[in-house]
């Protein structure tokens, strides 16, 4: 920003690229067992790097995330975070 | 489309008119995560991220944040009162649901939800960045809070008392309800017992939506609430384990059904299952 509260040439251009953005590309999901639990797996690729998200299905709360240059890396490291953090709730499960 | 009939439809803002409108001066685009760094991982250009846990709290007295630091935020964010905000999150939202819910109770006209959140927004393949937007303050001043949308333990004990006149709604998952589990599979423990409040009704928060995260139609969300007593004519308090999740059913009720007593509890089970001789009723599902 300028003084006067405009962008300037370089600031403009600055702010233009930012705004174009990068398009999330190879979106998947799929829900896979992790007794007593279920798991949601959303992977997606930005730029070089790909992203995975794992949620608990019911109620939807994400629980863990990783990122990695491949689909591969990226999902296995989640899914071994969510299954770490399922198995200790299933050590929890109460009578009722 | 199923937006035309909901009550107040001006709340809703689908992705592609988010995208339209994330260069328009008189628009911030906020994000507000479960995940506080799925922002850093990417959000919609010219979009801000809020801390749910550092900016929208006082986590010091558990409690919403201060009015003095809300005006603070909402100035440092570009945002004065005549700015539309359209809020977005993951997690379907929740709490980008628990940020409008704020920002009504502190009196902000233009609120709007995206509806589907940052899930629809990457399944429809739409731009991102990692670049954080330079932004010059505003001044913002807000009205005194209105705490009518907000449910304390005290409403609670009296809704116990007589549950006729209030529908009080569980939002959480069966399992929670139940006392199965004391949360969500993978998250904390945040309480000392499960189970759910007498008289409390089960409508997970999930139901209010379809597969890719947009709200139901009016019809489809009035008949998951109806059949079970939760009508406009009564007084409701929804509920989950800390506020966020029945922020989004509250949203619901009150913006898409056009319920007028709808409050949000967002002591919820972390304030009731911690309670001493509190009641509590478990493994019955409605």
């Amino acid at each position: 920003m300028d003084r006067v509260g405009k962008l300037g040439e370089c600031a403009y251009y600055s702010w233009r690229k930012s705004m174009n953005g990068i398009t999330p590309k190879e979106y998947r999901e799929r829900t896979e067992p992790a007794p007593p639990f279920k798991m949601h797996i959303v992977s997606y690729r930005l730029g070089d790097t790909f992203y995975c998200i794992v949620d608990n299905v019911d109620p939807g709360a994400n629980i863990a995330r990783a990122e990695a240059p491949t689909r591969e890396e990226a999902e296995s490291t989640a899914i071994a975070k969510a299954k770490e953090r399922l198995e200790y709730s299933a050590s929890r499960v109460q009578k009722t | 489309m199923a937006q035309d009939k909901y009550a107040h439809p001006e709340v809703l803002a689908d992705t592609s008119w988010a995208d339209q409108h994330k260069e328009d001066p008189n628009v911030r685009i906020v994000e507000v995560d479960v995940d506080t760094k799925a922002y850093e991982d990417g959000h919609i250009p010219g979009a801000i991220g809020w801390n749910w846990q550092t900016q929208l709290s006082d986590s010091v007295r558990r409690d919403l944040v201060p009015k003095a630091e809300l005006e603070k935020l909402l100035g440092e964010s570009g945002i004065d009162d005549n700015t539309t905000i359209l809020l977005y999150g993951d997690n379907n939202n929740w709490f980008a649901a628990w940020a409008f819910w704020q920002l009504k109770i502190y009196g902000h006209k233009d609120v709007r939800l995206i509806n589907g959140g940052r899930k629809k927004w990457i399944a429809e393949g739409r731009s991102l960045t990692k670049d954080i937007p330079k932004i010059a303050n505003k001044i913002y001043r807000a009205p005194s809070p209105d705490f009518s949308i907000r449910a304390y333990l005290q409403d609670i004990l009296k809704a116990v008392d007589d549950g006729k006149k209030v529908a009080l709604v569980d939002v959480r998952s069966g399992d929670e309800y139940t006392g199965k589990i004391l949360s969500p599979p993978g998250l904390p423990e945040t309480c000392q017992r499960g189970g759910h409040v007498p008289k409390a009704v089960n409508v997970p928060w999930g139901k209010n939506v379809n597969d890719d995260g947009t709200f139901k139609s009016v019809d489809e969300l009035r008949s998951l609430y109806e059949p079970l007593g939760v009508r406009s004519d009564k007084d409701v308090v929804a509920y989950c384990r800390i506020g966020e999740r029945s922020s989004l059913t509250w949203f619901a009720l009150k913006y898409l059904l056009g319920y007028s007593k709808v409050k949000n509890y967002d002591g919820s089970w972390t304030e009731w299952g911690n309670l001493v001789n509190a009641p509590i009723t478990r493994g019955e599902r409605a």
